[in-house]
């Protein structure tokens, strides 16, 4: 019995220590693969050598990310994308956030664990969470464009994919609350705290690891999006001048280079590059902040 | 605590000001020169879309008070919004079809299909009735057209494009009939996974197969009845399969939409046309 | 009880926007579900089961639309894909908290955590020009149910480890050091104590990676095939929901488009059936262990 019970314990450990593996191996293939056909379009012509390449290749890149596309996204650069990409993530991130907040401070901390109305928003939260991107588009397409009457634009753009990121953030939040021990819900009770600051001042620091992690998988999934936003934020790769302009995002430019665009193949997996980098410094920094976060919690109390 | 909410603040306020910065930048110099903006929003085939765009970006310099946005969706749907008022020109890839008479049609460039195999496929050409055979499951294998022994891949359009329709309407196959084993939406899409498997064979447009071989991409374009695929015999008309690319508008064209028409049929814009490797009509 | 104005404010406040997004879904199943309509009186549920294959492009009388091998398809990509990715992505969490030294974990943890952000389309594109060649040539066409499974798996691992790993770090510490003060074996501490006290968090990271995988559409078009043909093996293409929507979509029209949507109300309704199964699993575990 013993023997056996060490036996798999065995084969659990090593699966464990192998888990890693296949993940980590195809990974680092795929970023291999991204960088070496995506930083091309960076490397200086063989002519022009001589210089410094540093040099050259940094004011290439700097080119790339602030040029406009040109012949269909063949020549030039990406700069329009990047902003209206930015754009978007910001009308999705303002709003979803606030309210993603919102909503799993109620669900965990203002509702009682069995309330009906907990229950039902929880069920249709994770109803929603397995919308189909796909879906989405068609929904903000209709809604958002047509309905709301606010066309193909950024703000379309946005507020679709701030539905779509909603569940994951308010999901992740709800996971962080309930990492705080009840014991100091209760302290908080007990010192005569409003429920105010109780939230504020305890519950929300002591969470912002799982808002974080919400963040950093919603912000993910936002910038990835492709199928949700072709039809709400659109096609148009000009810069654009104002939250009600159609703006390309990063993603759908990737697409169409690949997919649709001939001779679109380096183009498109410079800007993979872009944005997958982009994602690495955005996850850097969030890191970065949190533990500046934490320990600044930790010197207060 | 206060002082993380101060920063939050301080963030939350350096977005505002950049949006309101982008607003504010994006007014003064229309409120400082009064000249009205007029729209024209064009949508459709995927196809013609990346043209549109650079046609449009060639436009709005030469007229700075007209704003076009390409969106893109399918000829279908350039066709439908078109009708329903909600676009002022649609993109068609695709020649008109008899219901679709209602439509001003404007006819903007050219383009061949043609059939694509692996650059080390070793088959020279295929006959017409071994192409129907191939897509219909009849001839399932390459040894059978004078290949090598391996099953072949057929690599079909997704129900509704363009390109299919050519396809079928040029060898009178029902669409029904086709037995594939892969079926992809836009050509890229088919000069990849061509370009990824030595037994595949697919259709796509010629412009986009020629430009792709052009850059070194490992694929052949099979001629038809004998006739070399190439964007110049799609050009001087002796190409067998081959469609009109068209804009189409709801009524016949008035102001911004009828200049953004006509600039879009002229010379002016042949370089654009070749640049993607379609023909212009002269 | 005493509240203060701050108080009955932020309720009021909390609840609203709990309202807000929870309404988000009705809407979305309203608007689908209008869509559909025409599908489901024109067409009939029922052809959707007996007809001879997909070919909607005709209106309903002389089209086909046979649905069946795309549910099958769906159900099985996203199927594989978990198969695959919950005892990969649990094992990980399980190594980045209580196996690996803890640089070697943040460095694991960031890998993770990049990949989360990695777009649909460079999956796909990466399935498409490098995957699906390899795998051609060991069974053609390439674009296969298999392709489709590893890539889905990458894509829906990042949500596994993370949710999972968030639901061990969210198990009080007083368990870890209960185990450790018995004694416990390292795998005994995760097997017997760790999974069973983080099982709600885990089953929720699983079914949110399998929404995920239900849901994926760039990515699958570009490497599953899309034929839509009942699958003979692991290597035959494979139709999805998701797919058919985006490769049609800008295409559809009449009865056609309205049964995209049916689609669509297919897979909200799959997501809901799984969303209710997960809960009543979860109540039932509850039971047992109180």
């Amino acid at each position: 019995m013993t023997r056996r019970k060490t036996w798999f314990q065995f084969l659990f450990d090593v699966s464990v220590w192998l888990s890693p593996l296949p993940i980590a191996g195809l990974f680092l293939w795929l970023i291999g693969d991204l960088i070496l056909r995506g930083s091309g379009a960076f490397w200086p012509d063989a002519a022009e050598v001589g210089g410094n390449s540093v040099v050259i290749v940094f004011e290439q890149i700097i080119q790339f990310l602030t040029a406009a596309p040109e012949r269909a996204g063949r020549g030039g650069g990406i700069g329009p994308i990047l902003i209206s990409t930015g754009l978007i993530l910001s009308v999705c991130m303002t709003v979803a956030l606030p309210i993603g907040l919102g909503t799993a401070i109620g669900l965990s901390e203002f509702l009682p664990v069995n309330s009906r109305f907990g229950r039902l928003v929880r069920r249709s939260l994770d109803v929603l969470s397995g919308v189909p991107s796909i879906v989405f588009g068609l929904f903000g397409n209709a809604f958002f464009c047509r309905f709301l009457g606010l066309k193909f634009s950024i703000a379309s753009g946005g507020l679709t994919l701030a539905c779509m990121v909603l569940p994951l953030l308010i999901r992740s939040a709800e996971e962080g609350f309930r990492a705080v021990p009840d014991s100091q819900r209760q302290a908080a009770a007990a010192l005569g705290f409003s429920r105010w600051s109780t939230v504020f001042r305890i519950i929300l620091p002591q969470a912002s690891l799982g808002i974080v992690v919400g963040l950093i998988l919603g912000t993910g999934r936002a910038l990835a999006e492709t199928a949700a936003l072709i039809f709400t934020s659109g096609y148009v790769d000009r810069m654009p001048r104002s939250l009600g302009d159609s703006g390309r995002s990063l993603s759908i430019h990737i697409y169409d280079l690949s997919m649709n665009v001939p001779g679109g193949n380096e183009n498109a997996y410079a800007s993979a590059l872009v944005l997958v980098a982009s994602l690495a410094v955005i996850n850097l920094g969030a890191h970065q902040l949190m533990t500046r976060l934490l320990k600044r919690e930790v010197a207060y109390a | 605590m206060n002082r993380s909410f101060r920063a939050a603040a301080v963030v939350v306020a350096i977005a505002c000001a950049i949006v309101a910065g982008c607003e504010s930048r994006s007014t003064a110099p229309t409120s400082s020169k009064p000249i009205e903006i007029k729209q024209v929003t064009i949508t459709g085939a995927s196809t013609l879309a990346p043209l549109l765009s650079e046609i449009a970006k060639r436009f709005e310099k030469e007229n700075p008070s007209i704003r076009i946005d390409v969106q893109t969706g399918g000829s279908s749907r350039g066709v439908s919004d078109t009708r329903s008022g909600l676009v002022d020109i649609g993109m068609v890839s695709r020649d008109l079809k008899s219901d679709e008479g209602d439509l001003q049609r404007f006819k903007i460039a050219r383009d061949g299909v043609c059939l694509i195999v692996h650059k080390d496929n070793p088959v020279p050409s295929l006959s017409r009735e071994q192409i129907v055979s191939i897509y219909t499951g009849g001839i399932r294998n390459w040894k059978d057209v004078g290949g090598v022994d391996s099953p072949i891949t057929v690599v079909n359009k997704a129900e509704g494009r363009s390109t299919l329709e050519v396809f079928t309407g040029h060898f009178k196959i029902d669409s029904r009939k086709i037995h594939a084993d892969v079926v992809i939406g836009d050509n890229e899409q088919g000069v990849k996974t061509v370009a990824g498997n030595p037994l595949a064979i697919g259709y796509v447009s010629i412009g986009t197969a020629e430009y792709d071989r052009e850059s070194g991409i490992p694929i052949r374009l099979l001629p038809l009845e004998g006739i070399e695929a190439s964007v110049k015999n799609v050009a001087n008309g002796t190409f067998p399969m081959s469609r009109t690319l068209h804009l189409v508008t709801k009524s016949e064209p008035q102001g911004a939409v009828k200049e953004v028409v006509e600039f879009a049929t002229s010379p002016k814009v042949h370089d654009l046309v070749r640049g993607l490797s379609f023909v212009p009509i002269e | 009880m005493f509240q203060s104005n701050k108080d009955r404010l932020l309720t009021a406040l909390v609840i609203g926007m709990a309202a807000i997004a929870g309404s988000i879904v009705v809407i979305i199943a309203i608007f689908v579900v209008k869509e559909s309509i025409p599908a489901m009186t024109h067409i009939g549920g029922s052809r959707f089961l007996t007809d001879e294959s997909w070919h909607p492009a005709d209106d309903a009388p002389r089209g086909q639309f046979n649905l069946l091998p795309i549910l099958l398809g769906t159900v099985l990509s996203s199927m594989g894909a978990i198969c695959v990715a919950a005892p990969l992505g649990v094992l990980s969490a399980v190594f980045c908290q209580f196996y690996a030294p803890l640089r070697v974990a943040r460095w694991y943890r960031m890998i993770i955590e990049l990949m989360a952000g990695v777009p649909s389309v460079v999956f796909g594109l990466w399935g498409l020009v490098v995957l699906v060649p390899i795998v051609a040539s060991i069974h053609p066409p390439g674009q296969s149910l298999f392709t489709g499974i590893i890539i889905l798996t990458l894509m829906i691992l990042p949500t596994v480890v993370l949710l999972t790993d968030a639901a061990f770090s969210s198990v009080s510490h007083s368990y870890r050091q209960g185990a450790a003060a018995l004694g416990l074996s390292r795998a005994t501490t995760v097997l017997s104590v760790m999974i069973p006290a983080a099982w709600s968090g885990i089953v929720t990271a699983v079914l949110l990676g399998l929404v995920r995988a239900l849901g994926e559409t760039m990515a699958v078009v570009m490497v599953c095939g899309n034929v839509v043909r009942l699958p003979k093996g692991l290597f035959d293409p494979v139709r999805t929901l998701t797919g058919t929507i985006a490769l049609e979509m800008g295409y559809a029209r009449g009865d056609h488009r309205a049964s995209l949507f049916f689609c669509g109300m297919v897979l909200l309704i799959l997501v809901a059936v799984l969303v209710a199964s997960i809960e009543i699993a979860n109540r039932r575990g509850r039971h047992d262990t109180t």
